[in-house]
């Protein structure tokens, strides 16, 4: 009996060491619970008295999750990461709390950030919605080989689109396609060149732009590439787009800097070293992917605190940032992490080009882009007509008309 | 309205209220698990999806931000051009992967009944196979099958256009040849239809190998002893019989097939292809409230895809539900 009295007390002692502990729950997409896994220890030790608890799912996964946690105001985990394809939808629509206002102030930090991700969190009214963690440089990562064996440079390719194209060519001849899509060619095209204080799709006034210049000479350019048959109608992320560059089938790729971490683990690690990095043709500045850490507004107010001290763990802090970079190839939104040893390193997978630089200095350069609430809806129907136009043959600017007629269609509501 | 209980009158023993109550209320305690959880589960959806129709709501926002606006998604929809688009893509889809699973399925099941008997078991089986593997994994195998450079579809192809033997009959595909299944509009209907016909026409043959065994051998005794042939006795004694149960697969394959989603969804990476020629209806809502987060319009395309799937059931019904009952006398 004095046992089971002694148990009982031991159980109900450490009852009460546990109420003491505040466990904060994070909601994350793989794989940056593989970066969280690593720092965790860190942060317990910086903030002792914390567990956390983290629950990761896949990319769409956890979005589609977020949002039903959103819509039903509960369930939702105390911090939460957002990827650059869902964060429109967060910042224009609501549904996190805004890390501008007290007891926050994020705004303090906004200079430690590449400009163009801080101002993707952020709302046209000023709010921070969320903070930047990882980011992705637009940058083209080609085959050195097939360049040798047609004699360019590479200086040369990028110089323009027009030469771009002509390589591309002349990769024909030797039945090398350019590119796996003309479509991503396109995208490179209107997410460059935006105007100051201008969105991708709409005007500063919330007009849509998808009919205007920028979109019809990308839907051009896209267009001769696909009619003269220097692209190998490939879609990203399909097992025919791994073959391709396990195979060198195609010769270039637009994509974020993230693309040769991929290459190089599993995409096709046997091709080391014929690869290489360069600026998108015609110097475009753009970026293609990236990461966010964000607070729902069902966070409890007791646990506020420390849901904003992990958010600033996990982006304002260069160790931090830098291990995600060696950890999960996370490339930093910090520009005070470039001045690391890290990025002088030669990369033996890109023939030992030190590319880190080039990364950097395209993210220190890209000009920041307005959000709007119908970004995504926007994106879906420019794909849409782009395919029409590249796959069905049909008129740029009718197709163009008619997408700009269903954008405004959709807004207008 | 309390009842009172004159003074006087006798309370009866616990046991006999108890007994008394039991009798009453057992039933319906017994029978409430499924109510309740019906209620839950299914009633309240269904009403609450119908209200949300009414209603403009963006999800992220919290159940607080809802905003009644009568039928204006209804309207709204009716002047759609991607809804309409995904009406006219699920019924050629719904034809194309319906006619075959039955066209098939019947004189496969007749052949399994009446032909090989000895394999029957074994072969039924491998044909319903596909029907109990996840849509999922099935449509992540076809996505391999379908590619355009290196789908085992093309290179057969290629092999019977050239192959000596192959290329009187498959020769004319030669200048066709890398079919890109997936990326082309007219490519993504058919290559849907292939998929979910593969998928469902085992269900269909288990349906109606069932359907056989009800009918009596003494017709089959009786035709052949007046000299009727295989034929005969499959076109006068075989598909009159089936009817009804022609009658009940063909309305559960419309339903079914109205509501396809996994197989387009994943064929086309989530976005219904070029020129959204395999977004079907079910995925035109999904993508329409967790894409766009317009659950208002989401759920009223749920409300007209009810209504479509009742009236061609009705159609349906109405054509062939009594003829196919009438053979029964």
């Amino acid at each position: 009996m004095k046992k089971l009295l002694a148990l009982a007390l031991a159980s109900l002692l450490t009852a009460s060491v546990a109420l003491a502990q505040t466990t904060l729950t994070v909601g994350l997409f793989e794989p940056l619970n593989e970066h969280l896994d690593r720092v965790m220890d860190l942060f317990i030790a910086e903030h002792p008295g914390v567990t956390l608890d983290v629950r990761t799912l896949g990319y769409a996964d956890h979005h589609d999750a977020l949002v039903t946690y959103l819509a039903t105001g509960s369930g939702a985990p105390d911090v939460v990461a957002i990827e650059i394809g869902y964060i429109a939808r967060f910042v224009a629509e609501g549904g996190l709390r805004d890390l501008s206002s007290e007891p926050f102030s994020a705004d303090q930090y906004e200079d430690l950030f590449v400009q163009y991700a801080w101002a993707q969190g952020r709302t046209a009214d000023g709010r921070q919605i969320a903070l930047p963690t990882d980011i992705g440089p637009g940058v083209m990562y080609y085959r050195r080989d097939h360049l040798e064996t047609t004699g360019w440079t590479i200086e040369d390719v990028v110089s323009s689109i027009d030469n771009y194209i002509q390589y591309g060519r002349d990769l024909k001849a030797i039945d090398v396609y350019l590119v796996a899509s003309a479509a991503s060619v396109a995208d490179a095209l209107i997410r460059s060149d935006v105007p100051a204080g201008s969105g991708i799709y709409f005007d500063a006034d919330g007009r849509p732009l998808l009919n205007s210049e920028r979109f019809l000479d990308a839907a051009r350019v896209a267009k001769t590439i696909r009619d003269e048959g220097l692209d190998a109608e490939i879609g990203s992320w399909s097992n025919e787009w791994y073959e391709a560059f396990r195979t060198g089938t195609t010769a270039t790729e637009l994509s974020g800097a993230w693309l040769g971490g991929h290459l190089q683990t599993w995409m096709a690690p046997e091709t080391a070293g014929l690869w290489g990095a360069s600026v998108i043709p015609d110097e475009r500045l753009l970026s293609w992917g990236g990461s966010f850490y964000g607070i729902p507004n069902q966070t409890p107010a007791e646990k506020l605190d420390l849901a904003w001290e992990l958010v600033k763990f996990l982006t304002i802090r260069p160790d931090i940032q830098l291990q995600a970079f060696k950890s999960i190839n996370a490339f930093p939104a910090l520009p005070s992490t470039y001045d690391d040893p890290m990025f002088d390193e030669p990369l033996e997978f890109l023939a030992n080009q030190p590319a880190r630089q080039l990364f950097a200095n395209v993210a220190e350069n890209i000009p920041g882009v307005l959000t709007f609430p119908g970004d995504m809806v926007a994106q879906e129907i420019w794909n849409s007509a782009l395919t029409e136009v590249l796959n069905e043959g049909r008129d740029i600017q009718e197709a163009l008309d008619e997408a700009q007629s269903l954008v405004e269609r959709r807004v207008r509501r | 309205m309390a009842k009172t209980i004159a003074p006087g009158t006798p309370r009866l023993p616990w046991s006999t209220r108890l007994d008394k109550f039991q009798r009453r209320y057992a039933p319906y305690i017994f029978i409430s698990p499924f109510f309740l959880l019906f209620a839950v589960f299914g009633l309240f959806p269904i009403v609450f999806s119908l209200y949300l129709s009414l209603q403009a709501w963006n999800p992220v926002q919290g159940l607080g931000t809802m905003r009644y606006i009568g039928l204006e998604n209804y309207v709204w929809l009716m002047d759609d051009p991607w809804f309409w688009r995904s009406i006219t893509n699920t019924l050629w889809i719904a034809i194309a992967s319906g006619v075959p699973q039955h066209v098939l399925a019947i004189p496969l099941a007749f052949a399994l009944s009446r032909g090989i008997r000895r394999f029957r078991h074994p072969l039924t089986a491998a044909y319903f196979l596909p029907y109990i593997t996840s849509a999922v994994a099935v449509s992540l195998v076809f996505l391999t099958i379908f590619g355009t450079q290196f789908g085992i579809l093309n290179q057969t192809l290629q092999y019977l256009a050239t192959a000596p033997w192959s290329a009187w009959l498959f020769g004319g595909l030669a200048d066709a040849l890398p079919i890109n299944w997936l990326g082309r509009a007219p490519n993504i209907k058919p290559a849907i239809s292939i998929l979910v016909v593969w998928q469902y026409f085992g269900f269909n043959v288990v349906l109606y190998a069932a359907g056989l065994a009800t009918i009596p051998k003494d017709y089959y005794e009786a035709a052949e002893i007046d000299g009727a042939n295989g034929r005969q006795a499959f076109f006068n004694i075989t598909l009159p019989l089936l009817r009804p149960m022609i009658f009940f697969a063909v309305s559960l394959t419309i339903i079914g097939n109205l509501q396809l989603f996994d197989q387009p969804f994943i064929l086309t990476d989530g976005t219904g292809g070029s020129s959204q020629a395999g977004m079907t209806v079910v995925m035109y809502l999904y993508r329409t409230g967790f894409n766009w987060l317009e659950m208002g319009t989401a759920a009223a395309i749920a409300w007209l895809l009810v209504l479509l799937i009742g009236v061609l059931t009705m159609i349906h019904f109405r054509f062939f539900g009594r003829s196919g009952l009438e053979t029964r006398d």
